[in-house]
């Protein structure tokens, strides 16, 4: 299967008031479609910085990203948006569900931004079908106030799911969950890794997590250390499931 | 355009999800408009109350007097000309179209009588019905007398509330009978009150007759001697004259019926002493002007060279304030519309700048979902618009509730004006427009990323 993420040399500086700080070091990494890896690393080494520019919130300094074969790095701002759109599912720690809006339209949300989006009732069904992928077909109407934190997560994750991206982006998905909700939504990334064949990057700063995924890139002071398999004492647990 | 519409949709969500910060955001605008509509219709009702006012003193008249007639180089003075009869007043009526009225007029000055009561009224006014629309005087009770009145010569009359008083202690006037140089006239109608005139004139103090009466069957003799008339007439009429009498004795005998052959009677002329005519609004006085002056002209045989002999006159200060009146109003209200719209629109703005620094995370999730730059900006400058509009609407029906209750609770004039609706229907708009396009930019120019980590 193509590279769904190949990233070469990638380089990011930030101008501070104390002059450049170089905090991508020249990055590089792919990702096989249908792969789930973790990309793990301490606060401050980098991580967020990478993931942002693998979600193509910002660009590189220098250096190239192809995200499924489009060179990112020379897109616009409004191309960039509309990459996002079309290719990546965003699932953020703090859920980010806009507030006093139902759960169905939250996951409707970005189908507002959508070129040849389907309308009315073909949309709805469409929302509805993705709650019910994640187990809430019965909560369409429910405000976020009113779901708990593991069904919010839930909701973020059919709404990530919405466009079919090429990628599920997950920064710190289960940071503000307990193991237990955290342990589910970790399953529910397995089985659509599994299922549908979807790739999944885990940001995680998290063993416990990062062991969920297939490969594990670990990264220090903005460079990539190592993208061997986990050990299989680890993933075992993983794909237990398995006959 | 399905792109609009989806943002639209947006933007309608947006706003319905916090019902509150919505209509706050609007109470500017509504309050604006509000007062913009109220202002408006308070101030075209004052205007035109005032403009009524200026009419009712006779800014839209103008007065024709016979010209002067002289002999052997000697003038006798604007209106000795007995040139002007009430056969050139209905042309004027027929043949003018700027005209809307023309009355003739024959003034007296005599004594009017009422049982025990005499008065003396400032204007003994002859004309024809047409008089009352010139004029505009308005009818408190009864009716004006009528064109067969006129050509009958009947003995009726129309009296002032002042003459009302002086002559009838009781009030009731209607139906009684007064006594002119001994001639009865029935009196068929009351007027309104109108006041004093701009020089201080009771214009209340008037009887109004036909005019055939007048000329005919009162004053009979000719007019010049008018003054004369109301001393004469205040010995002749009644009793006390007789018990103590203050005419001096009849010293020359009695006419004999050859001497009366001899000596006729003076002829009397048709002619009447003005022309008074009124025109649709005072903008058409030049006009009036002009059509007058060539049918008189026209009329009175008067060769190219020869000066006219007759003169014309407007009210020129009257209707030079009444202009500049209602220009000033007008210029007031737009200037008081203006200001409270721009305070309504910097309301709007200000609240729209809170609202996007408070839904900082929300731009920034919707950017992170495939929200281009443009999106949000068409999402804030509709919801902008929306608001606006909105506050629009709910601002007219508000400012019509308030200038309506002010008319009922102060009786102050208003007059509703569908131009304001529609002007202030579309600066609200604008309005949305122009105050909301900053915020927007504003939002549009988000950073995602330090938008979804804006707490």
């Amino acid at each position: 299967m193509a590279d769904v993420i190949e990233v070469k040399d990638i380089v990011k500086t930030y101008q501070l008031g104390g002059g450049p700080v170089q905090v991508l070091k020249g990055v590089s990494m792919t990702v096989t479609g249908g792969e789930m890896v973790a990309l793990m690393g301490a606060s401050g080494s980098g991580k967020t910085t990478l993931m942002n520019i693998l979600g193509c919130l910002d660009r590189p300094t220098s250096g190239s990203y192809k995200l499924d074969g489009r060179e990112i790095s020379s897109m616009s701002v409004a191309q960039r948006a509309q990459i996002r759109n079309e290719k990546i599912g965003f699932v953020f720690q703090n859920f980010n569900l806009l507030p006093r809006t139902t759960a169905l339209d939250n996951v409707l949300l970005p189908m507002a931004y959508a070129q040849g989006a389907p309308a009315g009732a073909k949309l709805r069904k469409r929302g509805v079908e993705m709650l019910e992928r994640v187990g809430l077909g019965q909560r369409l109407d429910h405000h976020p106030s009113q779901l708990s934190g593991g069904q919010q997560q839930r909701v973020a994750i059919a709404r990530a799911l919405i466009n079919n991206p090429r990628l599920l982006l997950a920064d710190e998905p289960t940071g503000n969950l307990d193991s237990r909700t955290s342990e589910e939504v970790l399953r529910m990334f397995q089985q659509l890794n599994r299922e549908e064949n979807l790739t999944v990057l885990l940001v995680t700063h998290a063993a416990e997590v990062a062991h969920h995924a297939s490969r594990i890139i670990h990264i220090k002071d903005g460079l990539i250390e190592s993208g061997a398999p986990p050990a299989p004492a680890a993933a075992q647990p993983a794909s237990a499931g398995g006959p | 355009m399905p792109a609009i519409t989806a943002t639209a949709v947006t933007s309608i969500k947006a706003l319905r999800r916090n019902p509150l910060r919505s209509a706050l955001t609007t109470l500017g605008i509504i309050i604006g408009i509000a007062s913009v509509i109220a202002m408006v219709q308070i101030g075209e009702g004052s205007s035109a109350a005032i403009k009524q006012t200026i009419k009712n003193m006779g800014a839209n008249t103008l007065i024709i007097f016979p010209g002067a007639a002289a002999s052997g180089g000697v003038s006798f003075g604007g209106g000795s000309a007995v040139t002007l009869t009430s056969a050139d007043a209905a042309a004027i009526a027929r043949d003018c179209p700027s005209v809307s009225a023309a009355a003739p007029v024959v003034n007296a000055r005599m004594q009017l009588v009422h049982g025990s009561q005499n008065w003396v009224p400032q204007f003994l006014i002859g004309s024809t019905p047409a008089y009352f629309t010139v004029r505009d005087w308005k009818l408190k009770a009864g009716r004006f007398f009528n064109n067969d009145d006129v050509r009958n010569a009947n003995e009726v009359c129309v009296l002032g509330q002042t003459d009302v008083k002086a002559l009838f202690p009781s009030g009731r006037a209607l139906g009684k009978i007064i006594l002119v140089q001994q001639v009865p006239l029935r009196v068929i109608g009351v007027l309104r009150r109108k006041g004093a005139n701009m020089m201080g004139m009771d214009q209340d103090d008037i009887v109004v007759l036909p005019w055939t009466t007048l000329k005919y069957r009162i004053s009979g003799s000719a007019l010049m001697n008018q003054n004369q008339n109301a001393s004469t007439s205040s010995t002749n009429s009644f009793s006390p004259s007789q018990l103590y009498p203050q005419k001096s004795q009849n010293l020359y005998p009695a006419v004999s019926s050859v001497q009366a052959a001899d000596t006729p009677n003076p002829v009397t002329f048709p002619n009447v002493n003005n022309i008074q005519v009124s025109t649709p609004n005072a903008a058409a006085l030049p006009q009036a002007m002009a059509e007058i002056n060539a049918l008189l002209r026209q009329r009175h045989h008067l060769l190219p060279n020869q000066p006219d002999d007759f003169n014309i006159r407007d009210l020129a200060e009257i209707s030079h304030a009444l202009g500049k009146t209602s220009m000033l109003m007008t210029d007031l209200l737009t200037g008081v519309a203006l200001i409270s719209l721009v305070v309504g629109g910097v309301g709007i703005m200000n609240i729209m700048l809170v609202s996007v620094t408070e839904r900082t995370r929300e731009i920034g999730l919707r950017m992170a979902l495939g929200a281009k730059p443009i999106d949000i900006l068409g999402q804030f400058i509709i919801e902008a618009i929306i608001l606006c509009l909105f506050g629009g609407a709910l601002g007219i029906l508000i400012g019509q509730l308030l200038s309506t209750m002010v008319q009922s609770v102060f009786h102050w004039p208003i007059q509703i004006s569908v131009p304001a609706v529609v002007a202030s229907f579309l600066v609200s708009a604008f309005v949305g427009v122009a105050f909301g396009y900053y915020p927007a930019w504003k939002a549009s120019r988000l950073d995602p990323i330090e938008a979804l980590r804006y707490e």
